[in-house]
């Protein structure tokens, strides 16, 4: 069982869904990066989602795409995002997860990347420019030779066809998109959310996490009620915009207040 | 070329192509391709095209010989397919008209563009406002900067043009803008995106729709001149629209030469130029991999010309595997050398080019002297140069200052 499996798997024993964790990694800086990290856990998140910054990020949200303009301003480039990976990893278990593009890793080489990559401990590679289609074979079987999850997206606008495509590819987890659009916090949720994520749960055989737009922790609490994994990204992003090298602290807060919810709704939490 | 170069159904011309996006657009794109593949085939489709095409927009454009110049030149005759007359003043209408037809035939009640030198998004906006369909351009603030006159063009087209902040604020900025735009409004929204670029269906689906230009070429080159293939044809590549639109017509015919004029800029080092085939490397951007102006590390690079039409870092599949072919030959024309052929043309003939337009003729004046009298050079002008006429006086301004600073 790798990180990913045992941490959802805790998690369920918990009757509780998984809090995921987003930070850009070299957002100010890689070294304040590794100390955001400990942060996140000492909130208590459960799987961290590093970025790996990109020039042309077209799946984010303007709060993102700042965090990737800092990220690339302070030199982070995929080399430097591996070498903080393997740092952490001396230090934690903690899941991790790279949220990349596809063009970083291309030129990088796919092979070499996954190697490298695994070297380092990673776990999960999610690339949001590269649907199964695009994965499949090169990248998918890049990643098995090193035992490194492929992660897929699925989108309110996903076919049937295309989810039970996704549920066989994916390992660790299926991330699902909350809504059409780019990542970004929002004052609302999707009305259609709940009973969607219902739906789409049943059909699949892996954990799904929720993600794009979840920044309260009403929201995390709806959507941790239904699904077995929640991720929150631009929000802490934007405290680490406020706060820069200080973010630590408020980060760590507000893990804690966002997470607080999954641990205390047990009742609620959805059975598969 | 056309059909037989492919793409293979996955949207692959050889190693180029496919469909590099974010799941939400997945099932979109299989939507538009089964839209577009149903329309094409459509005789009423074709008719409705076509009517607007001739009736509308002014289609057949003109074929020019451009004698004066030629016979100054010394060399090869040089004809120019004048695209810079088709209504709104560049190829990019070609395309708009065929794509915004589709998006009616979809359903769908809004469309986006992104734009560079602002033809496409004044090509977009005219065919919203021709279909009643509510638009949104996105646009670079620096090519808003220089494009001025389009982007007054476009809000009275009753179009909205949104600026773009980020990156370089030119043309690969607004087309991230515009993805983001459609991944959250996909429901109701086509994208209209202006160039043979993007993921399957884009890229065969522009070029088809400007397959007209090299059609009429021929069939026109013969009247003129007896002989239906030309010894050269040039074209200036951004995406690379305006080029397949002419080079296609020639696919079966391995003896025309088939010149590809990228933007030189001001030098050859990373962010000075928008030359794909002199620094770029295979890549994955905007949907589609191909080869992409990058650093060691996979960032994209900036890039710049003089002409906001040509000021991109990737190119269209096709032309990616049509170089490897060695069917396409590129070259290359620096700043200097456009606006040069911008004067050369204005004052040879009484023409004002667009600034990528002149980026071909600068080619095309190169090799004329060269070769003999009765050979033909075909130069697609896909568009007039209103839109640059502060750009050139910027830049002629810049020079003539740079050149006292000299003497002194
Ligand atoms: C007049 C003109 N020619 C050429 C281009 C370049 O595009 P493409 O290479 O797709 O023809 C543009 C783009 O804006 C243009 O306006």
């Amino acid at each position: 069982m790798n990180r990913i499996d045992e941490a959802f798997a805790r998690c369920a024993s918990e009757k509780r869904a998984a809090f995921v964790a987003f930070i850009m990694a070299g957002d100010p800086d890689l070294t304040t990066t590794l100390v955001l990290i400990e942060a996140l856990l000492e909130g208590g998140a459960d799987v961290i989602e590093l970025g790996v910054p990109f020039s042309d990020p077209i799946a984010d949200g303007p709060v993102n795409q700042r965090s990737a303009v800092r990220a690339l301003t302070s030199g982070t480039r995929l080399a430097g995002v591996l070498d903080l990976v393997a740092r952490a990893r001396r230090r934690w278990q903690v899941p991790i997860v790279l949220f990349s593009y596809f063009n970083p890793i291309l030129a990088q080489g796919v092979g070499e990347f996954a190697a490298r990559a695994a070297a380092s401990g990673v776990d999960g590679v999610l690339c949001l420019d590269l649907p199964p289609e695009e994965a499949v074979p090169e990248f998918v079987d890049a990643l098995a030779a090193e035992q490194l999850a492929p992660i897929f997206l699925l989108a309110p606008t996903s076919t049937k066809s295309r989810i039970r495509r996704v549920d066989e590819l994916a390992q660790g987890f299926v991330y699902y998109v909350s809504r059409t659009g780019v990542t970004g916090d929002r004052a609302e949720l999707a009305p259609e959310l709940i009973r969607e994520t219902k739906a789409l749960r049943r059909r699949l055989h892996h954990p799904l996490a929720v993600g794009f737009g979840i920044s309260t922790p009403d929201q995390v609490a709806a959507v941790g009620a239904v699904a077995d994994g929640v991720v929150v990204g631009s929000a802490l992003v934007r405290l680490i915009e406020e706060h820069g090298g200080a973010a630590a602290g408020p980060l760590a807060t507000a893990v804690r207040e966002l997470s607080e919810p999954l641990r205390q709704k047990k009742k609620g939490w959805f059975r598969r | 070329m056309a059909d037989k170069a492919g793409p293979d159904k996955d949207g692959y011309f050889g190693e180029y192509g496919g469909q590099y996006v974010p799941e939400t657009l997945m099932a979109p794109l299989a939507e538009l391709t089964r839209a577009y593949d149903k329309a094409r085939k459509r005789r009423a489709f074709q008719r409705e095209l076509q009517t607007l095409l001739a009736d509308y927009a002014g289609r057949p454009t003109p074929l020019y010989h451009a004698k004066r110049l030629s016979a100054e030149l010394g060399g090869a005759q040089i004809y120019l397919k004048r695209e810079d007359l088709l209504h709104t003043g560049a190829h990019k209408l070609n395309n708009a008209l065929g794509q915004a037809l589709l998006a009616r035939g979809m359903g769908k009640a809004r469309v986006i563009a992104e734009t560079g030198a602002g033809q496409h998004g004044v090509a977009t906006a005219t065919a919203a406002a021709l279909l009643g369909l509510e638009c949104t351009v996105y646009m670079g603030e620096e090519d808003m900067r220089r494009q001025r006159p389009n982007v007054h063009r476009m809000r009275l087209l009753g179009a909205e043009v949104a600026a773009v902040d980020s990156g370089s604020r030119t043309l690969k900025d607004a087309i991230n803008e515009a993805l983001r735009d459609w991944v959250t409004h996909v429901r109701h929204t086509h994208y209209i995106l202006g160039s043979v670029l993007g993921p399957e269906p884009y890229p065969r689906m522009v070029r088809d729709f400007h397959l007209v230009i090299g059609q009429e070429a021929t069939r026109q080159l013969k009247r003129l001149t007896g002989r239906r293939w030309p010894d050269l044809a040039i074209a200036c590549v951004g995406g690379g629209s305006n080029a397949l639109g002419l080079f296609s017509a020639f696919s079966a015919r391995p003896e025309v030469r088939l010149i590809g004029v990228e933007a030189g800029g001001t030098g050859t080092g990373l962010g000075q130029h928008a030359a794909r085939f002199q620094g770029g490397r295979l890549g994955v951007l905007h949907g589609t991999r191909t080869y992409v102006l990058q650093d060691d590390e996979g960032q994209i690079a900036t890039t710049h010309s003089v002409s906001a039409g040509l000021d991109y870092p990737a190119i269209g599949p096709e032309l990616a595997l049509l170089h490897d072919l060695g069917r396409v030959e590129y070259t290359t024309a620096s700043d200097a050398e456009a606006v040069a052929a911008f004067h050369t043309l204005a004052r040879g003939e009484g023409i004002l080019p667009a600034l990528e337009s002149a980026h071909a003729l600068a080619e095309a004046f190169r090799r004329a002297p060269n070769l003999a009298p009765d050979r033909l050079i075909l130069v697609n002008l896909s568009g007039r140069g209103d839109k640059d006429l502060e750009s050139v006086r910027e830049y002629d301004l810049a020079t003539a200052t740079a050149a006292e600073a000299e003497e002194e």
